[in-house]
């Protein structure tokens, strides 16, 4: 399990006293929350999440088979929510006096589903140059940029994972050009004119690092450091070094992310594939006092699951991905059910914007692959992978992630097993609005992109 | 999802005697008590019995019966089905995909274009080989990609079989890609691709005239095993040839067989309006075996693809704008497509790795049940990945199908094959039981533990 890290209001960034998590008076839920909205060093939250729930009916969701997402299985439950957050999950004697009841028989509901490492918005579809701002790949430490800067609300990608995927949040990273990506932000997929419309009120800051290839590839190919794996360890050793004598008299907004980033503040979300350069990673935070959050990419993390659980760090994998290039040539099905058997977090990612449309569908890959070696999980704790495991990795588990009282009802119902090929998303809701519903051809989102087009408002 | 146990066990020592003992010889084997998936577009026959007898499948239904003395395997609880047929696919061309190195599937560099042929560097041995034997793939197209040209090179069939020979077809088709990529290709515009491909045709054609020789070869000494010629100035000496020509001597001369119709066109398409003006060029090259690759617009067409008896190998579940000759892409293309009598089978090169066919097959499945979607039925599904793919891939009646007369190709599953999760328990082709480890099964026993308490791990092999 992973620790909550606890954000605080740190001296050095919060000049002027901690503003509140609540980006909009309408969402209750996130303004009681631990968490603080991220300031900036003058003390101001800066790009300001304006994102505010839709209004949504008070429902009841009767006769399903409910995934809480923290390992918790009710067969024939019933899931009430209201104003915007989940009210009750029990069994079939919970009153559904005053609530919408929805006979879900036979159907399945889980919480909204997470993806922890998408490009949705920086790299958005259409895929043209035009639109490709995932990665500042002018040098390999750009820790300034922030990924909503270059987020396009009106990716038609975020619909489809609402629709086909019943994806609710996502962190939406640089890419994997540089040593230090930049800061990643944390969405609700709710459609909105602004990425600041889309912004998860309260969510930390992540950052992205990439160790390996990538960043030795690119800059090598300039003819600059680094142009090898010491070379990458070497560069930011020092970039470490360099933060940690940052005194902030002189705002300087790449200093301001990694010193976030020392102070607990900002989680690293970190690329890596194999398992030697992970445990490398792991004592290069060590050393420079910083923790990593999750490794992504992780397709070698199965050969150190145990050092992963000692140092509490997130695997976030996919389930089949191998051998496209050299590091990732020792990928194998089993990784998340090998984790899991430490006792290692596994957090099934998609990074791909089709992949984001069936994390459930990449899930039950990865647990019958370890089925098939003896280990055994079970499916409730599968939905952990792509619920509340990615939330805590992102730092928003207090307020979604799992269906429990209190929390924000973000919820999907499946028109069958969510670890079957053959479910989809049935109806979906977001903060207690239903804003995908299967059965009702005007209740799915249409981006500006899309209007007049060919196949404008089609089931995609 | 519930697992169904097998029986499998109770015939497994008898079988693998067998295969230890010869591994390369076909065996005679009977599968019964199975759910068995003939591949042909119907839906799953519970208790029935599949019989293979000398590489080839000899019965497949039920109420069958088992000659005598060939070994039995108890099938209660699992599935049997053809292999799945992956088709547009590069395995065997490469090895680790960023390592260009090991990577056959594009040459950008090269001086030749159509005249690039699969065949002879495939390599059986390639882990994506073994790796996607295990996961009941059993035979595939394989082929180079458009690169230096908007023509691709000549695909093979193969098969992926624990034995060097893995050609079962050496250029079964020519690719040519007439979409966006191809515009790049050939210059900056459609118009530059259209006048590209016309021109090359036409060379070929007027080459194809000038070697006085009406249809096929009659060389027969330079033929190589199959029903595709190789046109002999492949092998022979120069012939005379207009100096203002673009295609060298061997491209114009890989492009014959195309122009006359007796080697498949794989067309990379995906727009609406670029796939009505690729079925138009039957109206100029008449002879034209035309396939459409990717056609994520077909459903906008799909009357005239039908019309056309054209086949296409279609990406199953793209759904996104990719690009502006994509706007219109719907996971229900395939659904529509086939509502409207296109033949259909799913394109392996539009997913991560051919081992995902059998699960976007299910998800065209899934389809069915979500209101203006448009799916497959499951026996549909899965002829989309078998019996499909191999017919347009020539090899019809003989791969991708359970019947009388086909190759010994199947799988025995531990469950629905189009569910997420499942796999094969075993894996015969031409009636060869196959090994089932690669790297990655290696690597999976070795990290069973992360005990290192006597030895290494590197001892643990």
């Amino acid at each position: 399990m992973r620790k909550h890290v606890v954000l605080a209001c740190v001296a050095a960034f919060a000049v002027a006293g901690c503003s509140t998590a609540d980006g909009g008076d309408g969402v209750a839920s996130a303004s009681t929350r631990d968490w603080t909205a991220p300031v900036g060093a003058d003390g101001r939250e800066p790009f300001a999440s304006t994102y505010r729930r839709y209004p949504g009916r008070p429902t009841a969701l009767v006769g399903a088979t409910v995934y809480d997402g923290k390992g918790g299985r009710i067969d024939n439950g019933t899931v009430l929510f209201r104003d915007g957050e989940v009210v009750a999950v029990g069994d079939a004697a919970l009153s559904t006096e005053g609530y919408d009841r929805i006979d879900a028989s036979g159907k399945f509901v889980t919480p909204g589903i997470i993806d922890i490492h998408s490009h949705l918005g920086d790299y958005p579809t259409p895929s043209v140059d035009a639109h490709a701002d995932g990665n500042e790949m002018t040098d390999p430490m750009t820790p300034e940029v922030w990924a909503e800067h270059s987020v396009w609300p009106q990716d038609p990608g975020f619909t489809r994972a609402l629709a086909n995927g019943g994806v609710t949040a996502l962190q939406i990273l640089p890419g994997s050009a540089n040593l230090t990506g930049g800061r990643s932000v944390t969405l609700k997929n709710v459609a909105a004119r602004t990425v600041q419309g889309m912004k998860f009120p309260g969510a930390p800051y992540g950052m992205k690092m990439a160790c390996g290839e990538n960043p030795k590839r690119v800059y090598g190919g300039k003819g600059r450091m680094p142009s090898t794996r010491m070379g990458n360890f070497a560069v930011n050793r020092q970039m470490w070094l360099d933060a940690q004598a940052y005194d902030g008299d002189k705002r300087d907004l790449g200093k301001e992310t990694l010193k976030g980033v020392l102070d607990g503040e900002i989680l690293v979300h970190n690329h890596c594939y194999r398992a030697d350069e992970m445990a490398l990673v792991m004592d290069m935070a060590k050393e420079m006092g910083y923790e990593v959050t999750a490794f992504h990419h992780a397709v070698e993390a199965y050969k150190i699951g145990d050092l992963l659980r000692e140092n509490d760090v997130c695997s976030a994998i996919w389930a089949d991905w191998y051998g496209f290039k050299m590091e990732a040539y020792d990928g194998i099905l089993e990784n998340a059910a090998f984790l899991q058997r430490e006792g290692a977090c596994v957090v099934i990612h998609s990074d791909d914007a089709n992949g984001i449309q069936r994390l459930n569908q990449e899930a039950a890959k990865a647990q019958a692959a370890g089925r098939r070696v003896g280990i055994d999980i079970p499916d409730a704790e599968v939905i952990g992978w792509i619920t509340l495991n990615p939330a805590r990795a992102m730092g928003i588990d207090a307020m979604t992630g799992s269906l429990e009282p209190g929390k924000m009802a973000d919820v999907v119902l499946w028109n069958g097993d969510p670890l079957s090929v053959y479910s989809r998303p049935e109806k979906v809701w977001i903060d207690g609005a239903l804003l995908f519903d299967a059965m009702d051809r005007k209740r799915r989102p249409v981006s500006d992109f899309e209007l007049g087009q060919p196949g404008e408002g089609d089931v995609k | 999802m519930t697992r169904a146990l097998n029986a499998l066990a109770l015939g497994t020592a008898s079988l693998l005697a067998l295969a230890t003992a010869n591994p390369a010889a076909a065996q005679d084997v009977a599968i019964t008590n199975a759910t068995v998936v003939t591949g042909d577009g119907s839906e799953p026959i519970d208790g029935a019995t599949v019989v293979v007898r000398g590489g080839e499948v000899v019965a497949a239904g039920r109420g069958i019966a088992v000659p005598a003395g060939i070994p039995v395997l108890d099938g209660t609880g699992a599935w049997v089905t053809p292999g799945i047929f992956a088709t547009v696919t590069t395995l065997g061309l490469w090895d680790v995909g960023a390592v260009s190195q090991s990577n056959d599937t594009r040459a950008g560099n090269s001086p030749f274009s159509a005249a690039l042929d699969a065949a002879p560097i495939v390599n059986p041995a390639s882990q994506h080989v073994s790796i996607h034997r295990a996961a009941g793939v059993t035979r595939a197209t394989t082929v180079t990609m458009p690169s230096s040209s908007i023509f691709g090179g000549q695909g093979a069939v193969i098969d992926l079989g624990a034995d060097p020979n893995a050609v079962t077809r050496p250029r079964a088709f020519q690719v040519v890609a007439l979409d966006e990529y191809g515009a790049r290709l050939a210059g900056g515009s459609r118009a530059a691709t259209h006048a590209l491909f016309r021109n090359a045709l036409r060379e070929a054609s007027t080459l194809g005239t000038q070697a006085r020789i009406p249809g096929t070869s009659t060389r027969r000494d330079i033929r190589t095993g199959d029903d595709v010629p190789l046109d002999p100035r492949l092998a022979g000496r120069d012939t005379q040839r207009s100096d203002d020509v673009l295609l060298t001597r061997f491209d114009a001369a890989a492009l014959v067989p195309v122009v006359r119709g007796e080697q498949p066109l794989y067309v990379y398409v995906e727009r609406a309006s670029d796939i009505r003006s690729t079925l138009a060029l039957k109206g100029e090259f008449p002879d034209l075996d035309l396939v459409l690759v990717g056609a994520s617009e077909g459903w906008l067409v799909a009357s005239e693809i039908a019309a056309a008896g054209v086949p296409v190998i279609a990406d199953g579940l793209d759904d996104l704008p990719q690009n502006f000759e994509e706007l219109g892409s719907t996971q229900s293309n395939i659904g529509r497509m086939v509502k409207a009598g296109v033949r259909v089978a799913i394109n392996a090169a539009a997913m991560e790795n051919p081992r995902n066919l059998n699960q976007y097959a299910g998800n065209l499945v899934a389809l069915t049940r979500v209101p203006g979607a448009d799916g497959l039925s499951w026996g549909q599904a899965f002829a989309a990945i078998s019996s499909v793919p191999a017919a347009i891939s020539g090899m019809d009646g003989r791969a991708g199908l359970l019947a009388p007369g086909a190759l010994g190709d199947l799988v025995i599953w531990d469950d629905d094959p189009l569910e997420v999760g499942s796999m094969p328990l075993k894996v015969f082709i031409d009636g060869v039981e196959q090994p089932l480890e690669n790297h990655q099964s290696r690597l999976r026993d070795r990290y069973l533990d992360l005990d290192t308490s006597d030895l290494p791990k590197a001892y643990d092999w």
